[in-house]
């Protein structure tokens, strides 16, 4: 099937080209921090990890939302879903390649990185993280792959197939488990030390993975012939709806516990995102960002008129990806390590080659599900043209 | 049977196989000096903590072991097959008589064209000149 | 661990079987007994072994030994002299590097009291102790969270208590750091050698990408000799054993009242301050 990535129109070929460009200044870029070590991002000893453990976090989320489609689908027989299950599949499949290049590019000591097998620690939860986050590739290349072909040749999946699709729903809840275990179970922590974690991180997923979705689906609708149709857009900005409120709810929850019980080492941190800490600041306007957004989304998909026009639910969905991507990137990790243990403030920002290399991490995984999207879109099309 | 696109594959094929053959054929016939490490100076010379074709092969893992048993375990000595006993340390048992690593460690690792990260931490003494 | 090689080949190919790979099946079938596992020659050792002929290894005879070390921190006669020398001390028996800006490595240092002790905030204490400056460092912690986060073992916990890095092991991934509740681990955000003011020739440095801390100077308890800090500090730093009641240090600590940083925690921090 791979041979459909091969023949393609002008645009996709230029589209390709500038991905490969990006990736190449982003791989330049790794190998000025490969040599001069981590001193070139923004990082610091208080601030020990920033921007690629960022978006680490917040792409395992957009990985694990696959399960949004996956789920209404094969246990619920939701039909609209059998046309884009295989979108969400290799979301997730590009989501999870650039989580573990992010957590690559943001060791020390890449060369090492096999240490994580060769001395096997199952009380890490870093160890569980490596376990469900390549269990996770591996489930959705297999399901996403095996399906797609089936649907090639006009047969039903193989039966076979149909305990590791099953399975790929409790392992997509697994991995945004385990990625918020990382941050929850470290006791010097405030801002992280909460058992909210986990579900916060999943509403805070299941909104911003389909929201992604939907504005992957518009592009699919405009460049190709292939159209999700209105019902499955629907239903995602349905599903992105309750994510979302859920999202804020949870955001309250937290808000509430910690400023009722007013407890420093905990409060210190949310002031320091909403309001600043002895005068720093930097991140204030940014989290205000992320909350009027989501506010905003609500309102617009919330009511059903706004939420139905497909003229405005992009609107929305980007809404909902700049309050997540926000709130859960920058400010749950930055927000964490300030104040640090000793409640002294120091502030984090990206540098140019930290962002570099983040762009060119992304732009991997933009390549990668530009091919696999190519591909299934190319069978589909075939498939229609029947 | 017929091969499809044969001039093309026959090429890539052809250019594949130049760049992947590359060290062998440019370095043909420009074969490095053999390597000879500095002797350790008779005033100093005693016996080392394993005979010279153990070392010669196997200082690599003996190090390693070192290292582990140090760093994890606190075993610090280490009783030779000869009975002698020896600070188990790179840096100040080893170039307590191999004082150059450039005369001596360099030599065949140049050679061999690998470039252990030892000295990334452990110091040497100075050269002199 | 009597665990012989047939047993162990066994296991290891029932839990490879499970996909687990055979040491990390191992390990949660057996805790502990891995060590023995990797003692075991690999192939390659095979052809190049590890050791000539019946050698052996055993610790150093003049090491000092304890059942849990501990260190008390006498406020009382801790000046700034006195903690500057003891921390000039440790960073030259360290190559412990002066790092300008934010990026900069600290074994130990000196910090305020409400920065050492957040949590037993009082506006009135007594002046001497509230405007103290205190000495930070590795806490060596009973229950260390670095340890418990740690993916590679590269750092671990001895049976002396020590909290001990693995330099040669740390992939650099900063989850100790996180872990720490003290702020006692730096990282090597670039090569630290051009930042070490006189190399002391017969400690390593480190590397860029890892991270180090205090390792209550294991290197010179395995020859006998007390940390630098603790000698250095006229007296002020008293290292000992917390498991022997007779020791110096025991006795201080039932003769006065002493803290420890975020005991609430849990993590059972080994350094006392006495104030």
């Amino acid at each position: 099937m791979l041979e459909k990535a091969l023949s393609g129109s002008k645009l996709y070929w230029t589209w390709l080209i500038c991905l490969l460009v990006v990736i190449g200044a982003g791989f330049g870029a790794y190998l000025v921090q490969y040599n001069k070590g981590l001193m070139i991002t923004g990082m610091s000893r208080d601030v020990s990890w920033g921007f690629y453990i960022a978006q680490f976090t917040f792409l395992v989320g957009v990985a694990a939302s696959a399960v949004m489609l996956v789920l209404p689908y094969y246990l619920h027989h939701y039909k609209t879903f059998g046309r884009i299950t295989i979108l969400g599949e290799f979301l997730a499949i590009a989501s999870v390649i650039m989580c573990i290049l992010f957590i690559t590019v943001d060791l020390g000591k890449p060369t090492r990185i096999l240490n994580v097998m060769l001395h096997p620690t199952p009380n890490s939860i870093l160890f569980w993280d490596m376990i469900v986050l390549n269990g996770y590739l591996i489930i959705n290349l297999v399901a996403g792959w095996v399906t797609l072909e089936a649907e090639r040749k006009q047969l039903p999946p193989p039966g076979w197939i149909k305990p590791i699709i099953y399975l790929s729903i409790p392992w997509a809840v697994s991995i945004h488990t385990v990625t918020a275990f990382l941050y929850a179970g470290l006791p010097g922590r405030g801002y992280w030390l909460t058992a909210i974690m986990a579900p916060r991180f999943l509403a805070s997923a299941f909104a911003a993975g389909p929201a992604v979705l939907i504005l992957l689906g518009y592009l699919v609708k405009k460049l190709t012939r292939f159209d999700p149709g209105k019902e499955a857009f629907e239903t995602l900005a349905k599903i992105v709806c309750y994510a979302i409120i859920l999202h804020i709810f949870f955001f309250f929850l937290e808000v509430f516990t910690v400023g009722y019980s007013d407890i420093p080492s905990h409060t210190a941190h949310l002031k320091y995102l909403y309001f600043g800490l002895h005068g720093h600041n930097m991140l204030v306007p940014w989290v205000w960002v992320a909350l009027g957004c989501g506010f905003t989304a609500i309102i617009l998909l919330v009511n059903p008129r706004t939420r139905k026009n497909l003229k405005i639910l992009p609107y929305a969905c980007v809404l909902v990806f700049i309050c997540t991507w926000i709130d859960k990137g920058m400010g749950m990790i930055a927000g964490g390590f300030v104040p640090n243990p000793l409640h002294e403030v120091t502030e984090y920002a990206p540098t140019g080659l930290e962002l570099m290399i983040t762009f060119g991490v992304y732009a991997t995984g933009i390549l990668v599900l530009t091919i696999l999207y190519k591909v299934a879109l190319g069978v589909k099309a075939e498939e229609e043209a029947l | 049977m017929k091969l499809y696109n044969g001039p093309q594959i026959i090429v890539g094929l052809v250019i594949f196989l130049a760049i992947f053959t590359y060290p062998l054929w440019s370095g043909a016939g420009k074969a490095a000096p053999v390597p000879k490490p500095q002797p350790v100076p008779k005033s100093v010379a005693t016996q080392c903590v394993a005979d010279t074709a153990y070392m010669r092969t196997s200082h690599m893992t003996l190090l390693n072991y070192w290292r582990d048993e140090v760093v994890r375990d606190g075993d610090r000595l280490y009783v030779s097959a000869s009975g002698k006993t020896f600070n188990m340390s790179l840096s100040n048992t080893c170039f307590e008589c191999h004082t150059s690593k450039v005369k001596f460690c360099d030599q065949c690792h140049n050679y061999l064209a690998i470039s252990p990260f030892c000295w990334d931490c452990h110091l040497t003494p100075k050269e002199k000149k | 661990m009597g665990v012989d090689r047939r047993q162990f080949l066994k296991l290891a190919g029932i839990s490879a079987a499970f996909g687990l790979g055979g040491s990390v099946g191992f390990q949660l079938l057996r805790p502990g007994a891995l060590d023995a596992a990797e003692r075991m020659p690999t192939p390659y050792q095979m052809v190049f072994p590890k050791s000539q002929g019946n050698s052996e290894v055993m610790p150093n005879p003049k090491a000092l030994k304890g059942r849990r070390w501990g260190m008390v921190i006498d406020m009382r006669k801790l000046t700034v002299e006195k903690a500057r020398a003891a921390i000039q001390a440790c960073n030259y028996y360290h190559n412990v590097p002066t790092i300008p800006g934010k990026q900069n490595i600290k074994w130990i240092w000196l910090t305020g009291y409400t920065n050492a002790f957040p949590e037993v905030e009082n506006p009135f204490a007594d002046p001497a102790i509230k405007n103290a400056r205190f000495i930070a460092m590795c806490n060596h912690c009973d229950n260390p969270p670095c340890v418990r986060v740690c993916p590679t073992k590269a750092t671990f916990q001895r049976e002396d208590g020590i909290v001990m890095m693995d330099m040669h092991r740390c992939i650099g991934c900063r989850f100790c750091m996180a872990g720490c509740p003290y702020g006692s681990r730096s990282f090597n955000f670039r090569d630290p050698r051009p930042f070490i003011k006189k190399e002391y020739p017969k400690y390593p440095t480190r590397t860029k990408g890892v991270v180090e801390k205090c390792t209550f100077c294991s290197e010179r308890l395995a020859v006998g000799k007390l940390p630098a800090c603790a000698e250095a500090s006229g007296g002020a730093m008293v290292f000992g054993d917390v498991d022997d009641a007779g020791s110096e240090l025991r006795q201080l600590l039932r003769s006065r009242y002493s803290i420890r940083r975020k005991p609430n925690l849990g993590t059972h921090p080994q350094v006392y301050y006495l104030v």
